[in-house]
């Protein structure tokens, strides 16, 4: 049996490595900054073995439930927060996902930050941030879910603005913590909701009363619905998934854990975690899959055309992440209508969203990491400079082919087995948006291989005289790489369907089924065709943007979203409007109660002050006759 | 006729509000004073008629007279010390001139 400590020693670990990092190299050792990261990787390091550790306890537990023992945190009145962890089979798979991409790129950011003047700080941040999302992993109530919560956004906003002398940095920052504000808002909102409603945090106890029927109608799917909206601004799905894209203007090992393998996920995460309660209400699993859906053909569509090569990965990953709410929504769907068994449905749900995150975390990552690699080579992240690099860097560019393949769902590959799974669940039960993501299968297929075939075929593009300068990148970061590519083979194989309550496949069965056919025929269209433009330039690139021009400038610019808000919700509603009746009301209102006071009283003075004539004489008439007055009463009324 | 005590009130009476008109209506500030004195006196005649004719056995009327005597004369002396500092700054004793404190 394992101890509660040791599942406490996970999430602090990374604590006191940035505690570690902050109070003591930092002051003190600053002239040696690798320290720094050989205490981080230490830390994260243990974590990963402690985190195998409860995976295996896990899986040996009945019902794969380990029970830890609640600590008092708070007691106000008659509330009471208590602390705890869970170690159930969600967790246990979140903890090594979080524990072994951050320690892989803890180790590749050894040479991508090596020499950068903040490296001390870009530990203790990611320390920071592994120990945040190792604890939202754990945490068992709401409360202390949402501490952990805003802590991974604090990171976030911090490691984007991690060279904050960049202008495009810092506002990129600032955008991704308010946008992520805005649905963390409604997350806040639905926890006091259910707070005042069922007089508890805990999540167990929370499900509890959803699956009775407790806790039911308006105010369970109002409070699905804010917590929806805290997972859609945190995991980047359409309307708040404009931050993302920008957040790339982070260090690019920062991209791979947090943007890719980690944080974007906590909002799946978040869903699959209150997924019983998702599934009571057919209203707010609906929203699910359907925002879920319809993000993932939205943003591949944007990552058709956009030409930096970190922007491509960030639209992929809102689009996988929409995969993975829909997966989660479609398994709800079928519960909430009674076509699934409700128990088994909600493990299955939990398995086909949790699954494709698990693969997605390595083969992002890599990509991420492969993209960083590039940029370190060429110094650039346009892809119209690069290309060829793949003489230069076969490390890299074979890496980045497995992840490739494995994001479009070639078999045998990760990528292959979660989204089939998606894929079946979303056909069963959301037909059209099973449809809107086939498609995006031939979409994703296409737009990597647009980056594969611009960044590493065909001939160098960037300043000629630098092409012998190409050289690949140190096998601090080539390991980590390879590590990862080896998982984005294998990760598909393991049983992790099966551990979260999931349905198994057959290596070789999934190819009888004609689903898998109809997918992976489209993604080798989309592979074809992206070779025939970008590699061998049969078809130009150049008159296929002029041919469809509007379509063209409507992806490219994003469909105007960001101008959208920026013109119109910021600038019109928000400064203009609500701003400025504020501004308005306080000039007026507010200014104008102190100022009429103010006034009223000068004014009153002006004119009462004459009865003060300072004629000695007057006065003394006053007492006098006041006297008199008081005399003739006092004799009149006796 | 037999002097009694409502002869000596009757007195102080008259000249208590002589000497409140002279303070509230006339101008001159040494004139106003001078009235102050009257009503002083004024009271002082009441205090000793009552001494005499309600409690004779008791010294408290004599003391207190004396009192409001040495008063009036320290009074006297701060009044026409102001007066005359007024008036050497701005050459008059009429009270209404004098509103340097005035709004």
């Amino acid at each position: 049996m394992m101890p509660t400590e040791v599942a406490l020693a996970i999430i602090l670990l990374p604590f006191l490595s940035f505690a570690i990092i902050s109070f003591i190299i930092r002051p003190f050792f600053n002239n040696r900054p690798q320290i720094s990261g050989y205490v981080t990787i230490a830390s994260i390091g243990t974590s990963l073995i402690l985190s195998l550790w409860a995976l295996v306890e896990v899986v040996k537990a009945p019902g794969h439930v380990l029970t830890m023992p609640d600590y008092l945190w708070l007691a106000i009145g008659d509330t009471s927060i208590h602390i705890g962890v869970t170690v159930d089979a969600l967790a246990a798979v979140m903890l090594i996902v979080v524990t072994l991409v951050s320690l892989l790129v803890q180790i590749y950011s050894q040479g991508y930050m090596h020499g950068d003047p903040g490296y001390s700080r870009y530990f203790a941040f990611m320390s920071l941030f592994t120990g945040s999302m190792l604890g939202l992993v754990l945490a068992d109530n709401l409360v202390f879910l949402y501490l952990f919560w805003e802590g991974v956004g604090l990171c976030s906003y911090l490691l984007i603005g991690f060279w904050f002398h960049k202008p495009e940095a810092a506002r990129a920052a600032t955008k991704a913590f308010l946008v992520t504000r805005l649905g963390d808002f409604g997350f806040l909102a639905a926890i006091l909701l259910l707070y005042a409603n069922t007089g508890t945090f805990d999540i167990g106890e929370l499900h509890e009363l959803a699956l009775v029927g407790t806790l039911g109608g308006a105010v369970l799917t109002w409070a699905a619905i804010g917590i929806f909206s805290g997972a859609v601004g945190k995991s980047a799905q359409f309307p708040l998934h404009t931050w993302l894209p920008d957040a790339m203007e982070g260090p690019t090992p920062v991209s791979a854990l947090i943007h890719a393998a980690t944080m974007v996920a906590a909002g799946v995460y978040l869903v699959a975690r209150m997924f019983p309660m998702f599934a009571s209400s057919t209203e707010a699993i609906t929203t699910v899959a359907i925002i879920g859906g319809f993000t993932a053909i939205f943003a591949a569509t944007i990552a058709l055309v956009m030409n930096d090569i970190k922007r491509v990965l960030a639209y992929s990953t809102i689009s996988q992440l929409g995969y993975m709410m829909l997966g989660l929504g479609a398994v709800g769907v079928a519960v909430a209508s009674g076509a699934l068994d409700l128990e088994h449905g909600l493990m299955l749900g939990v398995a086909v969203g949790i699954f494709h995150l698990f693969n997605h975390a390595f083969f992002k990552a890599l990509l991420f990491l492969g993209a960083g690699s590039v940029n370190h080579a060429t110094g650039t992240f346009d892809m119209r400079l690069m290309g060829g690099l793949r003489k230069a860097m076969p490390w890299t560019y074979a890496t980045f082919l497995i992840a490739s393949l494995s994001i479009a769902g070639i078999w045998p590959l990760a990528g292959f087995w979660s989204k089939e799974g998606i894929l079946a669940e979303s056909f069963h039960s959301v037909p059209i948006l099973f449809a809107l993501v086939l498609i995006t299968v031939f979409l994703t297929a296409f737009y990597m291989f647009r980056v594969v075939f611009m960044t590493f075929c065909g001939e160098y593009r960037g300043q000629s005289q630098d092409s012998h300068g190409l050289h690949e990148s140190p096998m601090v970061m080539i390991g980590p790489m390879v590590l990862l590519a080896i998982l984005a083979v294998v990760s598909g194989w393991l049983p992790i369907s099966e551990f979260l309550g999931g349905e198994s496949h057959s290596f070789f069965g999934a190819l009888a089924s004609p689903m898998s056919w109809a997918s992976l025929v489209l993604a080798g269209l989309g592979i074809f065709l992206a070779y025939a433009i970008y590699s061998k330039k049969w078809i130009s690139a150049e008159s296929l943007r002029r041919a469809f021009a509007p379509i063209y400038t409507l992806f490219s610019r994003k469909y105007w979203v960001d101008e959208l808000y920026e013109n119109f919700f910021v600038m019109r509603i928000l400064i203009d409007g609500l701003f400025a009746a504020f501004h308005r009301f306080d000039d007026r209102v507010i200014d104008g109660l102190v100022n009429g006071v103010a006034g009223g009283t000068v004014a009153a003075g002006r004119h009462i002050r004459r009865v003060q004539t300072g004629q000695l004489q007057l006065y003394g008439m006053a007492i006098f006759v006041g006297i008199l007055a008081i005399v003739a009463v006092f004799f009149i009324f006796g | 006729m037999a002097v009694g005590l409502e002869h000596f009130l009757i007195l102080s009476a008259i000249l208590f509000s002589i000497g409140l008109y002279g303070a509230l209506a006339k101008r001159n500030a040494i004139v106003i004073l001078m009235s102050v004195e009257l009503m002083l006196n004024a009271v002082n005649i009441s205090l000793v008629a009552f001494w005499r004719y309600v409690a004779p056995a008791l010294m408290t009327g004599q003391v207190f007279v004396i009192f409001v005597m040495v008063l009036a004369a320290a009074e006297v002396v701060v009044g026409l010390a102001i007066i005359i500092s007024i008036y050497r700054s701005r050459e008059t004793v009429d009270v209404e001139q004098i509103d340097l404190m005035k709004w």
